[in-house]
């Protein structure tokens, strides 16, 4: 007797299956790949932001012991294209060309110059010194405004502008028309410092040439398998069919490994020429190089209101720094933002233009949020400028303009269709988890007595738009892929499950959710599932995962796929029965008919007796098995209300997080615990944009926090307890109800510091502090506004 | 991260050490704790042609006594530092320092003589060395020398060490908390596994509820770790109420560096508010 599902899976805290293996090095990272024969890649990178090649020699190179061979750029760029841009946001985008390595000129500080192919890494490494390249420097380009003037030095002369695009959107009224109306309008210019993505997994790609057939796999640590098969094989020319490519366990992404990647290509490429397997892995500041960065914008963001506080109208003008060329989506991202800006908040017009611009800098892209958090930031941020302004409570503002539960479906100003949300809900939630009326008093208290170390909080109730994406949204977004998500499921002979997913894990623990959704719907046991995923061989057609789309998306293929199982299964069930389908019911796994229980197949015997064939309906297909895709009709709106209480000693600028409360609604929850964990590292991240982090950049444009050792990743000491909560208003726009959680954390953090910090030191006379709001900025903030005053009381005296 | 290519000996004694390092001339590096010279190598940043590992000598781990100072391996690593009971009765700001290193992982493996033989002036090791006023013993060739700590640091990662000398010993005059000593260390860095951007680490003697007298080692403050001398002065005979008067001039004679976390202004005055706050809390007058 096979067992059945006794208890719904979905809701349970199960542990995940994944970890067992990941946590007791059991798995194959793909550095951990080898191969008889195997040669590894180094590459030469540029120690200039911007320069001419004039000459590169690789010959001494191979006198080298261990070097099989190297190329420089012109070498590889015989038989390879140009690197993908699949999001040309415009018409007339500025699209350079894109070599892997670079070719006549380089155009950042590691942008690749040429490449080694030795017997072991350390020969390859050890190699690159005795290449020869001369470098006649050219200026770099670093400031976004200064780069955009008449005469300014360019990134690619022979496109006369470092304007990659500008792309407008104005809805509702306009604009000037309603700022006219105003008592109230505040500008504002906020800067997102460009981010590192640190996975944990640097990158690594390994590729295996069968030279008889032409037939080439590529593993690759990558957060997308499908998408770099179509794109490797435009790119380099081998048959979509002769290619394979496998994202093993991969250990984690943001966004950063969501990429076609040059060294992904070379390794294909020199694995063509030599007939040899290759690898090439990063090592860490290479990859702070090279592994493309995230944020990177100017943010002039003005909102118009009444004097109560009403909203009338936003307008934001972006500059988004692309880097030096325009990698998969670096022009999308600061789009995708383009439509979070009005929020949660109703107003009657929206004005809203980006400019991307090209620097002397590594390339910009996805990176947890994507758009989104700047987004949230800038607005959240002069939310809270607006309250001080009009007098309000920065939460009573927002209650003044939030869309309120009862008016869902509700559709924004920018045109986005929010299906469901309770703001009020959650907000309640979390005010009474933070205890805020008693912080308010607290710091009213010791402002009072001027203690040196002020308390200040901060809010951030935000929303954001995730599942990508309704194909025909990217269609009119100019993304050159569709949003779609495949799932299929195998029932085995023996009554065990295959759940063959499209999306692609790098940590989030697809296996425990997955198997959980088909638990529940196929009525088996949680173990009896195993799900596979990330071999274009395996799992042939899906789209990968980013923008929290894998459970809104693929999930709900996997929900529906099981449908179809068993809607098939039933066939089969009602023929052995001899009942007609409609009769039968169907519970936790077993088919029975109504009324007389005793008749009864369980699905697991279905599965069998489908294998075996000997007795089925006339004309039915000999399987159960099935296969889904969703085209998902909307996107996922998760939303909630983050609360931060910060500590501030003005003597050293040092800021602690006291407490930190968030209440997230993310629709149904399939697994808590992960859930929480999502929650947890996106606050980590959030946090770490507000507090640490920041990719600095000399004048010359060399990366100087080009090390861990000065880029800084905040670990647990530095980072409060945190308080969540949930609520949970079910989305409507697919089956499970979910949303996505993978980027919430990260969204809604970022402001909820600052804003504590600016509400600290407002009363000292602070009204900004750019991020990371370092212990050094800040008691420069507190020294220029004690400046500041001082100087009005010299006036006025 | 590959280093380059580089000769590795692993000496079995003292004597076997400081041979080979005659032998090898300027081109060799002592590898102590690894957990300084490592990332050099890896960083490409450092080019030894020889890497003499000392880690299998035995005589140079251990804490002991010696009359009125207490005596640590230049090879006793973090951990042990910090678990030993004699340093805690007699070098008590040692072992508090020491704590805060790194992680511990790194205090594992990392040692008192390789942090000290490394200068890094944004080490904790080195400013806490000078507040203790301690004794480095180096063996070369001509034999055994005592080098005082504000001999030892020369420059940014430079110290009195010849290429032929291996440290052995770091030799501390006894600060028993029973003879009045108080002590402290007051680390300010950005993130909890960071380097300090300051370091203060202060000593006090106590006598009758006022300052008898106070050393105080600053890290991270110029290209060596410095003594405050100024506010040390100002602070002999000090009550509490005159502490941070005294603190005021902790950054006289500072020469600190400016970089993407903290101008040079920034760093003297976090010199002066946790100068103030480790004499403090020190002199338990906090």
């Amino acid at each position: 007797m096979s067992e059945q599902l006794t208890e719904r899976e979905v809701g349970r805290s199960r542990p995940r299956k994944e970890d067992a293996r990941l946590v007791t090095g059991q798995t194959n990272w793909t550095d951990n790949i080898s191969v008889n024969g195997l040669l590894h890649l180094a590459i030469l990178r540029s120690p200039m932001a911007h320069a001419r090649i004039d000459r590169v020699d690789v010959a001494p190179a191979l006198e080298r012991p261990g070097v099989i061979a190297a190329f420089t750029g012109r070498d590889l760029s015989e038989g390879t294209a140009s690197l993908p841009c699949a999001w040309p946001v415009t018409e007339d985008i500025v699209l350079p060309d894109h070599p892997a390595v670079a070719v006549d000129e380089v155009r950042y500080a590691g942008d690749p110059v040429a490449v080694v192919v030795a017997r072991d890494r350390y020969a390859a490494a050890d190699a690159l010194e005795a290449i020869e390249v001369d470098y006649e420097p050219l200026p770099p380009v670093l400031d976004l405004e200064a780069a955009l003037t008449d005469g300014a030095p360019l990134v690619h002369a022979d496109k006369g502008t470092n304007r990659c695009f500008v792309w407008p959107l104005a809805t509702g009224e306009n604009y000037e028309t309603v700022k006219q109306r105003a008592d109230v309008v505040l500008h504002r210019r906020y800067l997102q410092q460009r981010l590192i993505p640190n996975a944990m997994e640097p990158r690594a790609v390994v590729v295996t040439p069968l030279p008889a057939s032409g037939e080439y796999t590529v593993y690759s640590a990558t957060q997308v398998p499908h998408v770099l098969r179509v794109m490797l094989s435009m790119v380099t020319g081998v048959p979509e069919q002769k290619l394979r490519v496998i994202a093993p366990d991969v250990g984690g992404g943001f966004g950063s490994k969501l990429q076609v990647y040059g060294e992904e290509v070379i390794a294909l490429d020199v694995a063509r020429r030599l007939g040899r397997p290759v690898k090439w892995t990063e090592t860490r500041s290479e990859g702070y190089l090279a592994t493309h960065h995230g944020r990177g914008q100017i943010q002039d963001i003005e909102i118009a209101a009444t004097r109560e506080g009403k909203l009338l109208g936003l307008k934001v003008d972006l500059l988004a720094d692309m880097g030096a060329y325009l990698m998969l989506v670096t022009p999308g991202i600061p789009i995708l933002g383009a439509f979070m800006y009005p929020a949660i908040y109703k107003m009657d017009a929206y004005d809203f233009t980006c400019t991307g611009v090209f620097t002397t800098r590594t390339p910009t892209d996805a990176y947890r949020g994507a758009g989104r958090p700047e987004a949230t930031y800038a607005i959240e941020r002069i939310m809270d400028e607006l309250a001080v302004e009009v007098g309000l409570d920065p939460v009573e503002l927002r209650r003044r303009n939030w869309i309120g539960h009862e008016e869902f479906p509700y559709t924004s100003i920018s045109g986005l269709t929010y299906d469901s949300g309770n703001y009020e809900a959650a907000t309640d939630k979390a005010l009474a988890l933070f205890g805020y009326d008693e912080l308010r008093a607290e710091q009213v208290k010791r402002n009072e007595s001027g203690d040196s170390v002020r308390l200040g909080i901060g809010v951030s109730t935000y929303t954001e738009m995730c599942g990508l994406a309704p194909s025909r949204v990217l269609r009119d977004l100019r993304y050159a892929a569709g949003g779609w998500e495949a799932a299929s499921i195998r029932m085995l002979p023996t009554g065990k499950v295959e759940v063959v997913t499209g999306t692609s894990p790098h940590g989030q623990g697809h296996e425990t959710c997955w198997s959980q959704i088909a638990a529940d719907a196929l009525g088996v046991p949680f173990e009896d599932v195993e799900v596979v995923h990330g071999d274009t061989k395996a799992a042939p057609q899906g789209m990968d995962t980013y923008g929290s789309r894998s459970l809104v998306v693929g999930g709900a293929a996997v929900h529906h796929a099981a449908q179809k199982v068993v809607a098939k299964a039933r066939k089969v069930a009602a023929h052995l029965l001899e009942a007609n389908e409609h009769d039968l019911e169907f519970t936790q796994g077993v088919f029975s008919v109504k009324g007389s229980p005793e008749a009864r197949r369980t699905i697991q015997e279905v599965a069998f007796e489908t294998f075996s064939s000997h007795d089925l309906p006339d004309g039915m297909e000999p399987t159960i098995n099935a296969e889904h895709l969703v085209d998902p009709e909307n996107f996922s709106y998760p939303h909630g209300t983050h609360l931060c209480a910060v500590e501030v000693d003005t003597e050293t600028g040092r800021t602690s997080i006291r407490s930190y409360v968030c209440v997230d609604d993310v629709g149904r929850v399939i697994n808590p615990v992960i859930v929480e964990g999502q929650v947890h590292g996106g606050l980590a991240q959030g946090i770490a944009q507000a507090l640490y982090e920041e990719a600095v950049y000399d004048d010359e444009g060399n990366l100087v926090s080009g090390t861990m050792a000065d880029y800084l990743v905040p670990s647990a000491p530095d980072l409060p307890e945190f308080t969540t909560g949930r609520t949970e208003t079910p989305a409507t726009s697919n089956p499970l109800g979910v949303k996505g959680v993978g980027e919430a954390g990260t969204i809604a953090s970022t402001p909820a510091v600052v804003n504590a910090i600016v509400d600290a030191l407002r009363p000292l006379g602070v009204q900004d502090i750019a991020m990371p709001c370092s212990p050094g900025r800040v008691w420069e903030a507190l020294q220029s506004a004690q400046s500041r005053e001082s100087g009005k009381e010299a006036q006025s005296s | 991260m590959i280093p380059p290519a580089f000769e590795y000996a692993r000496p079995a004694s003292v004597d076997e050490a400081v041979r080979t390092l005659a032998d090898a001339g300027e081109d060799a590096k002592v590898l102590a704790g690894g957990q300084s010279l490592l990332p050099l190598l890896r960083l490409r940043l450092a080019f030894p042609e020889l890497v003499v590992d000392v880690g299998r000598i035995p005589s140079l781990r251990g804490v002991c006594e010696d009359g009125d100072s207490l005596v640590v391996g230049a090879m006793t690593t973090h951990h042990d530092v910090i678990a030993d009971p004699l340093v805690r009765r007699h070098a008590g700001l040692l072992a508090a320092a020491t704590a805060t290193v790194a992680d511990p992982a790194v205090r594992h493996r990392g040692t008192l003589g390789g942090s000290l033989a490394h200068a890094d002036p944004g080490g904790d090791l080195p400013a806490v060395a000078l507040a203790l006023g301690a004794e480095l013993v180096a063996v070369g060739p001509q034999g055994q020398r005592t080098i005082p700590a504000r001999e030892f640091f020369v420059d940014y990662l430079q110290t009195a060490l010849r290429p032929d000398e291996l440290l052995v010993e770091v030799r501390l005059p006894k600060t028993d908390e029973s003879a009045g000593w108080g002590f402290h260390y007051e680390k300010f860095s950005r993130v909890a596994q960071a380097w300090p951007m300051v370091g203060v680490a202060a000593l006090v003697r106590r006598d009758n509820g006022h300052i008898a007298e106070a050393r105080i080692g600053l890290s991270n403050m110029g290209s060596t770790p410095l003594r405050a001398s100024a506010t040390e002065e100002a602070l002999a005979g000090a009550a509490a109420d005159g502490v941070a008067r005294a603190a005021q001039s902790a950054a006289e004679g500072t020469r600190p560096s400016a970089d993407a976390s903290a101008s040079p202004e920034y760093r003297a005055h976090l010199a002066r508010v946790l100068t103030r706050r480790a004499v403090l809390a020190a002199a338990g007058m906090g």
